[in-house]
Formats: structure tokens, sequence, C-alpha cells
């Protein structure tokens, strides 16, 4: 039998459940992104000691991908709708008060590690179009005055808990 | 003896419908008279979030409810027997402010949505569920189950129509020691969520569809390929598929037959692609979402080489009703060739926007004004868009066609999934096109040239004249690479993303010609192409745009109203962007 990989980023059981299957390699992925926001380079390591893939083949995987990041979020994660819905109301314009609010230049992520902007195809509540998601909450029916609004907000709590 | 549901989808949460149900939850900490339970979608996103009341005899739907307006319910209503008139949106679903758009309805798939704890199986049996799955363990033969279901004349509603129970024959007929069962979740049309919605509201009708195909096909294991973005439905199915387990509805030796069936959910990583079949599959076997030729067609070789039936969410939500309620009914619905119901997701300028289910053969027409209430702030009906990346726009001047597959399809739009957004007078066609073709664009897995770089040529094409720097024969030429791409495309990704672009061509070459040659955009929408002007009374000198302007064309004296010097502005559009007074016109 073989022996269970030493692992910094899985659960034994885990490990158990996914030695040497290959489908696994996504919804392995999936965990570690969930507890660490990305998927750091020693976890596709790990990966693909589990699975038995190789790294490139786990790489290949993660750039198809659009739900995978290697590079750590910020803080706040906001998904930026740009759905059909959204787009027919204006989500662009949102896009790029967040851009120029947030003084995002080409990168996705602010320099105080507080916010990453992303923007997503349909969050599935077109009706409240435009909508954005910031980590777990929704806010919808947005206009630009609102979106600066609740941007400060985070702003604030964010500094406030640093 | 009061009971007080919260429609708690994904929609109605976004809506603040969390904080009714708390709110409610305090008023009534004290009183064990009444129950306040949640349900799914009902339908009317446009008036999320939505409570329903009823005291066993009549039905009141309330709309718009914050937490201001629980409490005036609560006072009212549930403490002294008056219901709160102004918020009321329906009442027993028949008569209210928003009956119209119930009116036209009718409801197969969406049954159960709105009406039963989706978590509970109880609440979902005593809506006869479960039944068919018994009846048809009970008493008919897998033969006998493909018959209904091929006679009913269900075809498939992930999008290309293809009748359900011939696929089941076919899947059936591949002989092998193992086969499966998948469920297209994936839902990838961006501005749809009708599968969302049902897997929110009612996900044992989708499971009881998959057990009765894995009887009819012969397989003892499904799968359910849901999209990432949907974290409500993934958490519902996980508990679902857990609760079945426990109650001997999934596993071995299934209520009381030596049928045996189990369901595995796997979730997706947000591909696109992911929802075509082949690509679903490598997915589902860990790799990259890239499809394959078919054939082999899946029924022959697919899951890790075994014989696969898969089916979309709304197809098999179909199943268990029709098995029920006889393929003779369902067949008498619908037109010649396409049967039954078909849900839409209805998204954009409408007045109602939200769930709907309506009978195959009615009107877009009749959707749109009569469902859905016509366009919203008076603003005139322009097109509808169907069918999302891989469809098409179908203008006002075709709005009598029919929701039906074959007639959809004759106006170079597709029926798809179900996506329906509605436009109007300021929606500009070329940037509908121009955003879907970024869209496939981006999603193409890159496996043939002409949809990898077809596309990306197309969008450049586009993209100079959504800014006003179109050629003479841009037109010409995106129609050329347009049908080019569809025949030498691989999957359907392919053959089917220059869709968008040939019917607004087709039907708005206006548009297209205004922007090339008259450097003009007909729905003041292009910022490239617009003119932007500051309106005095908004504007309260603030100075911001002054000073972002990167063509330095903004003066006014501090609190005073500013102007635009159009000679020099660029039409780059940060006035209207930082502006935090609305004081921007884009016209
Ligand atoms: C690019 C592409 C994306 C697709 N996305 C979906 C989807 O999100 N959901 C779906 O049910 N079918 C989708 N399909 C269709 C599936 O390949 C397949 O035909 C369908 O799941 C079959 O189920 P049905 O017969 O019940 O419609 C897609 C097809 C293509 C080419
Ligand atoms: S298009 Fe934005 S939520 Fe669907």
């Amino acid at each position: 039998m073989q022996t269970i990989p030493e692992s910094k980023f899985f659960e034994r059981e885990t490990i158990e459940h996914t030695l040497n299957d290959p489908s696994q390699v996504i919804p392995l992925l999936q965990k570690v992104q969930e507890k660490e926001g990305y998927v750091p380079e020693k976890a596709i390591e790990e990966i693909s000691e589990i699975t038995g893939v190789s790294v490139s083949n786990i790489f290949s995987v993660i750039t198809f991908y659009k739900q995978f990041r290697l590079r750590p979020p910020g803080k706040y994660m906001i998904r930026v709708c740009d759905g059909t819905a959204c787009h027919v109301n204006d989500a662009r314009t949102l896009l790029d008060i967040l851009n120029d609010e947030l003084k995002l230049e080409g990168t996705d992520t602010t320099e105080d590690g507080l916010f990453t902007v992303m923007p997503v195809a349909c969050l599935g509540c077109c009706s409240l179009a435009p909508v954005i998601m910031i980590n777990e909450d929704t806010h919808g029916k947005l206009t630009p005055q609102k979106l600066r609004k609740i941007i400060k907000e985070y702003q604030k709590k964010g500094k406030e808990t640093n | 003896m009061y009971k007080v549901t919260v429609g708690m989808a994904t929609c109605g949460i976004s809506a603040g419908a969390d904080k009714v149900y708390k709110s409610f939850e305090t008023f009534l900490k004290d009183n064990k008279d009444i129950t306040l339970a949640t349900t799914g979608c009902m339908g009317m996103c446009y008036k999320e979030p939505l409570v329903e009341i009823t005291d066993g005899k009549t039905v009141y739907l309330y709309g718009d409810v914050d937490e201001k307006k629980a409490q005036k319910i609560v006072e009212s209503h549930l403490k002294n027997n008056t219901p709160v008139d102004e918020f009321i949106v329906l009442k027993d679903y028949k008569s209210g402010a928003e009956q119209q758009f119930n009116e036209r309805q009718y409801k197969i798939v969406l049954r159960n949505c709105g009406l039963i704890d989706p978590d509970s199986i109880e609440e979902y049996e005593k809506r006869d569920g479960y039944k068919a799955i018994r009846k048809v363990l009970s008493s008919m033969t897998p033969d006998e189950v493909i018959d209904v279901v091929f006679k009913s004349g269900l075809r498939g509603r992930g999008g290309a129509g293809f009748l359900t129970g011939q696929k089941w024959k076919f899947a059936k007929s591949s002989v092998a020691d193992q086969k499966y069962v998948i469920c297209n979740a994936d839902e990838g049309d961006p501005g749809a969520f009708m599968d969302r919605s049902v897997l929110e509201g009612d996900p044992h009708s989708v499971i009881e569809g998959m057990m009765i195909c894995g009887y009819a096909i012969g397989a003892s294991v499904g799968y359910i390929y849901c999209r990432a973005e949907y974290p409500l439905a993934v958490r519902r199915l996980k508990k679902a598929i857990r609760l079945l387990e426990e109650k001997g509805y999934l596993g071995d030796n299934l209520f009381g037959s030596n049928f045996s069936f189990r369901i595995k959910l796997k979730e997706g990583a947000g591909a696109f692609v992911c929802g075509e079949e082949t690509a679903l599959m490598q997915s589902i076997e860990g790799k990259r979402g890239t499809p394959r030729p078919r054939p082999p067609y899946p029924a022959v070789k697919g899951l890790w080489g075994k014989p696969t039936n898969i089916n979309n969410v709304e197809t098999f939500a179909n199943v268990p009703w029709i098995i029920l309620n006889g393929w003779e009914k369902f067949a008498a619905m619908g037109t010649e060739k396409s049967k039954g119901t078909k849900v839409f997701a209805i998204a954009g300028k409408a007045v109602r926007t939200g769930l709907v289910e309506v009978p195959m053969g009615i009107t877009i027409r009749d959707v749109v004004f009569n469902v859905c209430g016509g366009i919203k702030d008076g603003k005139k009906f322009k097109a509808v868009q169907m069918g999302g990346p891989s469809g098409g726009c179908i203008p006002e001047s075709l709005a009598d066609t029919q929701i039906d597959y074959e007639q959809i399809t004759k106006t170079g739009a597709i029926m798809g999934s179900g996506g329906l957004v509605v436009m109007d007078e300021t929606t500009c066609m070329v940037e509908m096109a121009r955003f879907f073709l970024n869209f496939t664009q981006l999603e193409s897995c890159g496996k043939c040239t002409s949809c990898r770089i077809g596309t990306l040529r197309m969008l450049e094409i586009l993209e100079r004249i959504v800014e006003g720097k179109g050629k003479e024969d841009d037109i010409d030429r995106l129609v050329e690479m347009g049908e080019y791409i569809k025949k030498t495309s691989q999957c359907g990704l392919g053959q089917t993303a220059p869709n968008p672009v040939l019917t607004t061509i087709k039907y708005f070459r206006d548009e297209y010609e205004a922007h090339i040659r008259e450097k003009r955009c007909p729905a003041h929408s292009c910022g490239a192409l617009v003119k932007f002007s500051i309106i005095p009374e908004k504007c309260t000198g603030c100075m911001i745009c002054a000073r972002q302007c990167p063509a330095n064309c903004i003066s006014g004296e501090k609190k005073k109203p500013h102007v635009i010097d159009q000679s020099k502005c660029t039409r780059c559009g940060k006035c209207f962007t930082v502006c935090n007074f609305d004081a921007i016109l884009k016209d």
C-alpha cells in the first residue's frame, strides 16, 4: 500500500479519498482556494503527489478555468457582473468607477491589499441589474452614487479592522 | 393560524430577503400560532423580497418588502387580521396588481418553485414528489418509460432541442457494464438563471427526473455538474442528496425494487465551454474542458468512455410530470414540433423581470407586453436577445414569431436555454454584438484556429466600429468571416459565436452604417460617439471633473456650474465616471 503523503493543505481523510484519482484535481484545487484564497505553488506540488497528475498538467488545468487564482486576493473580493442584463444596464460604468476610485491601473488588486476587482459573467440575479458582489454580499440596482458610497464604507471598515 | 413564507432564492436574498426573514423571526418570536417558512424563487424577481401570507383560505403575496413594511404587515395583518392592501401584489394568485404576470403562464417545470421548502423531501412528496419514480419502478419497463418520454415530444431544453426520448433510446441500446446519467447545470449563458432557480427552488424534481432516466437507460450513477457561481444551488443539492441517502431514496434497491442509483455532485470552475457536453465530461474527469469531435456521441462513448446520457436541468424537471400526467397532456400543449412549456429568465428593459414559464407557441410580443408588462420608463421596444452568446437578436418587426424551436431558428436566433433579454431604443445593437463576441472570444478553448483567431479578428473590427473608426467594407468582412467561422469550427461554441453579429447585421444594418459612415450611435450609447455635456441644475461646482479631465476641456468657478468645451472634448467619458451628482449628460 502507498504511504499517505505529508500535507500542509489537506487533511488526511481528504487525501485518502483522493489518492491516485486524477478526477479529483479540480475539487482539490477548489478546496485549497477556498481556504487560502488562491492556489499556492506548494499546493500544486502536493496535489500532483496525491493524484499522480503531473505538475504541468495541473498548471494547465488552473490556467484553463477562470475560478483559479495564482496570487492572493485582496481582503474584499469585488465581483462586478458584466453579464447581458447588467451590461445593458450600464455595468461598464461601474467598472470604470471602481478602477478610478481604487486607482487600479492594469492590476486587479489595490496596493494596500484591501480590494480585488474581478469582472464576471452573470451572478444569477439579473433582475437586480447592475449587480456586484463583495465577498458573499450582493449589492443590486446600483447607481454610480450608491457604488461610491458602498466602496467608502468598505474602505472604512477595512482600515478599522486592519 | 397564519403561515408566513419568505422567498429565499439568490435573487430574494440579494434584494434583502434574509433581513426581512430575520425581522419576521424577531416579531414572531413569542407567537407559536404563526409558522415561518422559506421557499425558492417565486418568479417575480422584480418584486423581491416577496412574502406570502396565508390563513389557510386566502393567499396574500406581498412585494418589495423591507424591514419597515414587515413590521407593518405583522402589526396589521398578523395581529389585527387586516391585510395591508397597498403592499399586496397578488391575492390567491388570481387577482391583484400583478395578476397579468401570471395569467399566461403554465407551470410544469416550476410547479413547486416558490411553493415548497426546497430542503424538505416531505413537502416535495406532498406535491406528488417521488410518485413518478415509484410508478415507473413498479409498473413500467424501461422501454415503456422511453416510449412515454418520446411520445410526449419533450425536446432538450439546454439549447439544441434534440428529442429526449430519442436520446434515451440511443443510450439504452448501448451495451456496457456501466452507464452514466449527467445533469447539465452549467448554465453558461450570461443573463440567464432558469436552471439556478429550479435547483434552488425544487432540486428534487431534477433528481427524480435523473432517477427515471437512470432506470430507463440502465445507469446506476448520476452526476450533476453545477456552475461554481451558484453557491446556494450547490448547497441545496448537497443537502438534498444527503437527505435522500439517509432516507434510502438514493442507494441500492430503491423503493422496494432492484434498481440502484447514486448521485454525485461536481462543481464547475468557471468555463463557459464546459456547458458543451463533451467538454463537460472532460471537466468531470479532472481535465481541461476541451470539446472533442462527435461522433462518437456520449450515448456510445461518454464519461470515462462509457455510454452516457446528458440532459439539461429543465429537461429532467419535466420528466416526472410527464410520467404522472401522461404524454398526451404534455403533447397537447404547444406547436406541432415544440411541445410543453418553456421557462424563460427575463432580464433587461422590461417592466417585470424574473422567471416565467409559458406554453410553447406563445408569441414573443405576448411575452414582452402581456407577461412582462412592456418596456420600462415608457421607452420603445427594440428587440429581444435569445440564446445568449450562441443566439441572436429578434427585432420588434418579428415579435409575432412564436416560441417554437423551428420558428426561432428561422430568424437567425436560437431557442437557447431560456435567457431572454429585452432591449429598448437606448441599447446599441453594434455594442451588443461586440459584447457577446468579446464573451465567446474569451471563452474559446483555443483548440480550433477559426474560433480562436477568427473571433478575435471579428472582435477587433467591432471594437473599431463602436469607437467610430470603422471602415466601409467592415460589414461585409464581418459577414464573410462569420460564415466561415460557423462552417469550420469544431464545437457548438465556434459554430454559433458569430450569430449575435450576423443577426444584428441582418436586422440593424443601418445602425452599423451610422457608426461607420456618420460616426454616430443612433442609440446614444457608444461612449466614443456621444456628446457629453453638463446639466447646470445638477452641477454643484465641486470641480472634480475639471481636475480629472485628461483633455483639460472643462472649466468653471468653484461652486458654480461648469461647462465642457466641445471642440476639445475627446469623449473619454472620465467626467461621467467621476461625477458624484449625476450632472453629466450623455447623448
Ligand atoms: C458552448 C456550449 C455551451 C453550452 N452550455 C450549456 C449549458 O450551460 N447548459 C446546458 O444544459 N446545455 C449547454 N449546452 C448544450 C449541451 O452541449 C447539451 O446539448 C445539452 O446539455 C443536452 O441536454 P438537453 O438535450 O436536455 O438539452 C452547451 C453547448 C455548447 C456548444
Ligand atoms: S447579468 Fe448580471 S446578474 Fe445576470
